[in-house]
């Protein structure tokens, strides 16, 4: 099957707004009159929906945090009765308390829907088999994966995380083609078939991975699609907007935003203004079609880049980037914006240079100044000073192509720097403000 | 004439421009009962490389390697200079004459006569040149801890 909607999914462009603009002015419309939360926001912000007479006006609503879903708990937000909802999940939250997202019947038809057509856009469908190896329950990863394959007539083994070897077993007696987790537990997955003798490529049907709720890298995927012989798809959602709700398709070159689900807007998250097309920013995610929890311009907090040129697959919806980060992550050199896994990127495509390394920001006068020490790979040790200075230089003039800001470049002995496990805290900032 | 006799093993370790580095490396040699015949260091913005010649490189290298340095063999001569006034102008003089590439070099003085270390981007061309035009090299035997 080429697409699971064709119709909506290759709607010409024009199209597809006119049935946004229709979709915000009756969400809007609806909170308003309907929602405590939205009313008291849009009174404060002098906004009525009156006043939303084009797409553009979306820029006149006033935004959603994190922490106002936060306070809302549990369920203060809602604009539905409880016995209209049939599902709740519950995100954990690293700080303070969690986030309850409830759902109607129409709101988890919504997000099936929206994943029946991301699976099949990378390929899958009816006589495929799936293992839904994301975790059941609370998190939306497991049940939401498992509801989209059932939708496309897949087969669902729904074996959620762990017991990993029962895992393996299961993906080659059932003849497994696809598999849903995170990527680092599909690198799990893979050590582990090794021990056991098992070779993912030649042992298992294994095809594809649908791979999320973490970050990971083009590197990653590169590993991962050459090891197992599969290809690897990167899937994205958060709890807030449903879950996991959108996919790449096989072009696997960014992901298909359904627009008649949402509308996307990348802001710079110090000015709050439009980035032009194609540059990093903040995503700002408005749910048009959420009846139980909305979500009007949310700020996701995640950083990455809008592509709405139209995709060789055929579909219309504009595509948004692999994360490059989070905003709480992103530094200000010198008035740009400047992302840890920028960093990270461009060094992994130099070799003379390992993967670890620090990066110190300081004030000298007026002026920021930004120190990334990397350690140098024993490979590319040379006893000749010019060989090591040519080095730094082409680390520094690599780091300024990529961050459009001149880096410090300090070349440091291997192991010298920290290691870390979980989340990195690469960056030492001692400028005070 | 065999050139490789001539060529001297010398030990060439990374160390950042931090305080203690160096004496960590002196410390771990002496341990080791290693003696440092000859020494330099090079230094950029922020970190140097510390070349040494030892009597015993392969332990040198191996005790380094085992405290995390980041080390490797480098291959270089040593040209032995006439201890008398216009010894280093003669020297310069063979050097230039042979067509010799430094990529860098220090001295020390040896027991009969002040040395120079050179690296070279082409060892063995610069043994036979040097030798040919009558100049005195070591040879590595000369500086191995074996009597
Ligand atoms: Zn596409």
């Amino acid at each position: 099957m080429i697409a699971w909607d064709p119709n909506m999914e290759m709607m010409p462009e024009a199209g597809l707004k006119k049935l946004q603009f229709r979709l915000l002015k009756t969400l809007v419309y609806r909170l308003y009159s309907f929602s405590n939360f939205y009313h008291e926001r849009m009174v404060q912000h002098g906004v009525h929906p009156d006043d939303i007479t084009s797409l553009d006006d979306l820029r006149r609503l006033p935004f959603m945090y994190k922490t106002d879903l936060r306070d809302g708990y549990p369920d203060k937000i809602f604009t539905a009765e409880q016995d209209e909802l049939v599902r709740y999940h519950v995100s954990s939250g690293t700080t303070g308390k969690p986030t309850v997202v409830g759902y109607t019947k129409h709101d988890l038809d919504t997000w099936t829907e929206s994943l029946a057509r991301a699976l099949t856009s990378c390929g899958l469908g009816r006589g495929d088999v799936v293992q839904v190896s994301y975790g059941y329950g609370l998190f939306t990863g497991g049940l939401g994966l498992h509801y989209g394959a059932e939708r496309i007539g897949a087969s669902v083994v729904p074996t959620s995380v762990g017991n990993t070897e029962r895992q393996i077993e299961l993906m080659q007696d059932l003849l497994v083609t696809a598999i849903c987790c995170t990527p680092s537990y599909l690198m799990h997955i893979g050590d582990a078939a090794k021990k056991m003798g098992v070779s993912i490529r030649d042992d298992t049907h294994l095809r594809a991975a649908i791979l999320g709720a973490e970050p990971w890298s083009e590197q990653m995927r590169t590993r991962i699609e050459d090891e197992m012989g599969i290809r690897a798809y990167n899937i994205y959602g958060t709890s807030e907007l449903s879950g996991p709700m959108f996919c790449e398709c096989t072009e696997q070159n960014g992901i298909h935003m359904w627009s008649d689900i949402c509308l996307v807007e990348i802001l710079d998250p110090e000015t709050d203004e439009p980035v032009p097309e194609g540059e990093k920013g903040e995503m700002v995610v408005t749910i048009l079609q959420k009846e139980a929890l909305p979500i009007i311009r949310y700020r996701t907090g995640d950083i990455t880049s809008l592509d709405t040129s139209p995709c060789p697959c055929g579909r219309t919806h504009p595509r948004i980037a692999r994360l490059a980060g989070r905003v709480d992550d992103m530094l200000i050199i010198r008035g740009i914006n400047v992302f840890p896994s920028q960093v990270e990127h461009a060094l992994l495509g130099i070799p003379a240079v390992s993967g670890h390394f620090m990066i110190e920001v300081s004030r000298r006068g007026a002026l920021d100044d930004m120190l990334v020490r990397v350690e140098l790979n024993p490979e590319a040790f040379s006893d000749k000073i010019n060989d090591l200075m040519a080095i730094r230089g082409m680390v520094a003039h690599t780091l300024k192509n990529a961050l459009n800001v001149s880096v410090d470049v300090e070349i440091a002995e291997p192991g010298s720097l920290p290691r870390f496990e979980g989340k990195a805290k690469r960056v030492i900032d001692r400028r005070e403000y | 004439m065999d050139p490789r006799a001539y060529t001297i093993k010398q030990i060439s370790v990374f160390s950042e421009n931090k305080p203690g580095r160096l004496m960590a490396i002196a410390g771990a040699l002496e341990e080791e009962s290693i003696n440092i015949l000859a020494f330099s260091i090079a230094e950029a913005n922020g970190f140097g490389v510390v070349r040494a010649l030892v009597d015993k490189p392969e332990a040198a290298y191996k005790k380094l390697n085992a405290m995390g340095f980041m080390v490797s063999f480098t291959d270089v001569i040593a040209v032995k200079m006439r201890d008398v006034p216009g010894g280093l102008f003669e020297m310069a003089k063979l050097l230039s004459d042979a067509g010799i590439n430094i990529e860098y070099s220090y001295a020390y003085s040896g027991r009969e006569a002040a040395v120079l270390i050179l690296r070279v981007d082409q060892v063995e061309n610069a043994v036979k040149s040097i030798i040919f035009r009558g100049g005195n090299l070591l040879k590595s035997a000369d500086l191995s801890g074996s009597p």
